[in-house]
């Protein structure tokens, strides 16, 4: 697998800082997972953050510290995590697989989804979140079909797990990470041989431009 | 930064906490929590006021590095930077209940590092120093939009709101100093 298409740096900050939502970070986290470049700059971040922290200028040592460091020496114990890592089953489902933390979330492989018909071909698959912010799903585009034509009111992340789709940004295949922003419509279509399955996030309902999808999309709650 | 980013002894932070995981050395440790409770109070603040919060998430940061010293890797990063992520970390289970989605180095679908890592290990205490330099020589704009966003957890629209900035000039800002810091450690960018 060879990535092109990367997280940016405004996003990546968010991510590093902590502010960014669970439902943003679940892609941003899981194309780190199967992108060591992303993860080197991630690292470069927290370094940074490090330096900021230790660049606070905190009130001189006082009495309230020496408290502290009692109170806390007193809970110290053996270090409890010590030499018992706990053992992961290091087991994954049948089928086509994601990386955490998508797959906790999809609860499976991508060959065990329970796809629901979007119409034109394509078919979602919500996936639930305490994030009432975004909506997180996976899309199953046909192979060589495009996605019903959408605008957004925000920001859409994509992320390619199976197969690979071209827009005018380019051809995103497996691993690759497209951000959108407000304004933008694009035009995806699935590359022809297999069908593309991407995770995607957005923070409003997707508004349907085709006709016939915005006619039934009240019907599918999308 | 200026004054900070003269100090030289991340060096004595980072054997510490090797110290600390390899013996769980108590001296060690107190010296660690000596140099980063009070400044990890100060983090905790910037969030809430709330002393009580603040001490709280302080002490639980630091006995999570008492207990995970020995999953510290000194050729990934000093001290500050893996004490950093663990304050970090609890201060958002703090405050969201979804906690902070996060990829995990164990899982059998993760993808490892390539055969750079050598290369990367031989040059981290360079990168350190290097980091640091940059971080002194970055405009004071830039490092204004780094101090909102690690210290407060803001996001870019409160940036621009806060500095009365358009949000494209906040995001251009943040490219330009995380270009330069790449840059200063020697990477395209
Ligand atoms: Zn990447």
């Amino acid at each position: 697998m060879t990535i092109h298409h990367h997280i940016s740096d405004e996003l990546m900050l968010e991510y590093a800082s902590g502010s960014l939502e669970e439902g943003w970070s679940i892609a941003v986290a899981t194309h780190m997972a199967l992108c060591p470049e992303c993860r080197r700059r991630l690292s470069q971040m927290e370094a940074a953050a490090g330096l900021l922290v230790e660049a606070i200028e905190a009130a001189p040592a006082s009495a309230q510290d020496n408290a502290s460091w009692a109170a806390l020496r007193q809970r110290l114990g053996k270090p409890s995590s010590r030499g018992n890592v706990e053992p992961r089953p290091a087991v994954l489902p049948e089928g086509r697989n994601v990386p955490e933390p998508l797959r906790s979330y999809l609860g499976g492989s991508l060959d065990t989804v329970k796809w629901r018909a979007l119409g034109l071909g394509a078919y979602h698959h919500p996936i639930r979140t305490s994030d009432a912010a975004t909506t997180v799903r996976l899309l199953r585009i046909p192979a060589g079909k495009p996605v019903p034509e959408h605008g957004h009111r925000g920001r859409e992340l994509t992320l390619v797990l199976c197969g690979a789709f071209r827009d005018e940004n380019g051809l995103f295949g497996v691993g690759d990470f497209e951000e959108t922003d407000a304004e933008v419509e694009h035009q995806p279509i699935a590359e022809p041989g297999e069908d593309c399955i991407c995770l995607a996030v957005t923070d409003a309902p997707l508004k349907f431009r085709s006709r016939i999808v915005r006619i039934i999309q009240p019907l599918l709650g999308i | 930064m200026s004054k900070s980013t003269q100090t030289p002894d991340t060096e004595d932070h980072t054997a510490r906490l090797v110290a600390v995981g390899r013996n769980a050395d108590l001296e060690a440790f107190e010296g660690l929590f000596r140099h980063f409770g009070p400044k990890i109070r100060a983090y905790m603040m910037k969030r809430s006021a709330d002393r009580h919060l603040a001490e709280e998430l302080m002490q639980e940061t630091m006995m999570t590095v008492w207990n995970k010293a020995d999953q510290f890797d000194p050729a990934r990063g000093a001290a500050s930077s893996w004490i950093f992520t663990i304050a970090r970390n609890a201060r958002v289970d703090a405050y969201r209940k979804s906690g902070r989605p996060a990829f995990d180095p164990s899982d059998p679908a993760f993808v490892p590092d390539g055969i750079m890592a050598a290369d990367t290990m031989m040059e981290m205490d360079q990168e350190a120093g290097r980091l640091r330099e940059a971080m002194g020589s970055l405009p004071p704009e830039q490092v204004e939009l780094l101090k909102l966003s690690f210290y407060e957890e803001a996001s870019h629209s409160m940036i621009a709101e806060r500095l009365n900035l358009p949000i494209g000039t906040v995001k251009s800002r943040i490219r330009l100093a995380f270009s330069k810091l790449r840059d200063a450690l020697g990477e395209r960018s």
